[in-house]
């Protein structure tokens, strides 16, 4: 099978549009992803045609609506290689999902329990680990990173101990691209006894992702970075932690029996999600993953390789710009540098010539120190790209260069 | 610190005919301006944001305030100028007075300046027209 960017391209309608005048070069992805038009009609259908609340409702519209529901998590489960289909619990985000295993595992921290992240993390996966340990008692270990980007592996493994509780890591950095080795460190902190969240946001659109074969304990991501809609998002997690934990929110859907002192609860994934869900999040997720399923992985990887090299070229050629993250393992993430041009500045430049990046910290304000930078700019690619948009990057970037000289 | 009035930059701005010569005398405005000093750089007079961050620092001359501004983005620092042709040098009163919302539509502001700048420039306007009304 081989992969048509053409014919995906003509599947994205926002993609058709320009910007103050210019074709738009949308490069803004690891910040979200466009939605096919199979997504944008699986809300229309939705809405038009079985809008109803589900799992409740005696009427034929509620009991279509509930099947779509539920078939989205079928859709999910199968997506993920999850074992079961119960492990998979729909959020808002990755960032509530983060909260959520926080909520679960986080109460099970104590004073002398560790809990190690690294220093790639998004704030979604620092500042809520940082936050669970100020509540616990227990210390939060950074596993640092060699300058290209890259995990300091042997320095992963002096801090994993007999006590680390919980290691936090992302797939891919979303500040500079690098694919992390998680099922490596999976294996590793599990023959430690630790639990082993990945945080996929930057991960689950760029690839093959078997939550078997990694061997984590959760794996969490947002809807809208998977073309899907925004505002609903995944936790996979291991049937035998959800079922332990301490329930989150409480309310309809997730109990069994209530009397005016007391309730049980509900099974998974119920019990995990307490009131109306997001339902035509859940079913425009699912047409989003049916969608991106039906793609040639190792053609559309190729791709992305491909503008990667492509813009590494590119980059390399134009003389003032440094890129910012070297690891060779990197998915479509450009971030770098220009001299004597605050990202602020090229970003502004960039927009008025149609180009969409992202400037700034990233939501990785203790990687850019660590990094020694105030920010970065970020070109980021997703399979719709093509070597026009990286062209048109370039010529506005020495136009920035010429303008801010 | 010298700077052009706010009628001066309205009519240089409505001579350009496309964004590039309009970004640039932005930009040529930011480069003008001295900047803060790094000791004066603090925390209090920092004003901070996602893309750059801005040091807003004044004091009375006269009755009337002098205001210093810095920004790690030129371009930034250009919007400053332009909020601050304005407000510079002028007593509390023409300050709390002066229409900035007619200014921003007479820059024709909005076409050129996307939301979030829009809202860092008006989140100054804010903190200068706070600063005098507590004199």
């Amino acid at each position: 099978m081989s992969f048509d960017v053409a014919a995906i391209r003509a599947q994205f309608p926002l993609l058709q549009r320009d910007v103050g005048g210019k074709p738009l070069a949308y490069l803004d992805n690891a910040a979200t992803t466009q939605k096919p038009q199979a997504v944008i009609d699986a809300l229309i259908d939705f809405y038009t045609q079985c809008n109803a609340n589900v799992h409740r409702g005696a009427h034929h519209l509620s009991d279509e609506a509930t099947r779509r529901y539920e078939k989205s998590r079928d859709i999910m489960a199968q997506f993920l290689n999850a074992q079961h289909r119960e492990e998979v619990i729909w959020t808002s985000g990755t960032t509530e999902a983060i909260n959520l295993v926080a909520n679960g595992v986080g109460q099970l921290f104590k004073a002398g329990d560790e809990i190690i992240v690294t220093e790639l993390e998004h704030h979604a996966n620092l500042v809520t680990w940082q936050q669970a340990c100020k509540r616990s008692g227990a210390t939060l270990k950074i596993c640092p990173i060699f300058d290209t980007g890259e995990l300091d592996i042997d320095a992963f493994d002096a801090l994993l101990s007999e006590n680390t509780r919980l290691v936090a890591l992302p797939h891919v950095s979303n500040a500079l691209g690098t694919i992390n080795p998680i099922a490596h460190i999976s294996k590793k902190a599990k023959q430690k006894g630790a639990w082993v969240l990945v945080d996929g946001a930057q991960g689950i659109a760029h690839g093959d992702v078997d939550v078997q074969e990694i061997g984590c304990d959760f794996y969490v991501f947002s809807g809208h970075k998977l073309f899907g809609p925004t505002g609903i998002g995944v936790l996979w997690g291991r049937k035998e932690l959800l079922e332990i934990w301490p329930v989150w929110q409480t309310g309809g859907e997730m109990i069994s029996d209530v009397n005016y002192q007391n309730a049980t609860w509900g099974d998974l994934p119920n019990r995990l999600e307490a009131g109306t869900p997001n339902i035509a999040g859940v079913i425009g997720l699912g047409a989003a993953v049916t969608w991106f399923s039906a793609l040639d992985m190792k053609a559309m990887q190729a791709h992305e390789q491909d503008l990667l090299e492509y813009a590494t070229n590119c980059a390399h050629k134009l003389e003032g710009m440094r890129i910012v993250g070297t690891a060779p393992n990197k998915i479509g993430v450009m971030s770098f540098q220009l001299d004597n041009a605050h990202p602020a500045d090229i970003g502004f430049i960039l927009d008025k010539q149609g180009v969409a990046i992202r400037t700034g910290d990233n939501c990785a304000q203790p990687l850019m120190k660590r990094l020694g930078l105030p920010g970065t700019a970020r070109a980021s690619f997703s399979i719709y790209n093509t070597r026009k948009d990286i062209d048109q990057l370039f010529e506005a970037l020495k136009k920035a260069k010429q303008m801010l000289a | 610190m010298q700077l052009p009035t706010s009628t001066e930059i309205v009519e240089d701005l409505a001579f350009f005919d496309d964004w590039e010569q309009r970004y640039q005398y932005i930009i040529d405005l930011g480069k003008q301006i001295p900047g803060l000093s790094a000791e004066a750089k603090t925390s209090e007079k920092l004003v901070k944001g996602c893309q750059s961050n801005v040091w807003l620092d004044y004091h009375l001359h006269d009755a009337k305030f002098q205001f210093d501004v810095d920004s790690d983005a030129v371009i930034v620092q250009g919007l400053l100028v332009l909020v601050l042709s304005a407000y510079h040098d002028k007593s509390a009163h023409e300050i709390l007075d002066f229409d900035m919302d007619a200014y921003f539509k007479a820059l024709d502001l909005e076409r050129h300046i996307t939301p979030t700048r829009g809202n860092g420039l008006r989140a100054i306007v804010g903190k200068i027209r706070q600063i005098a009304s507590v004199v």
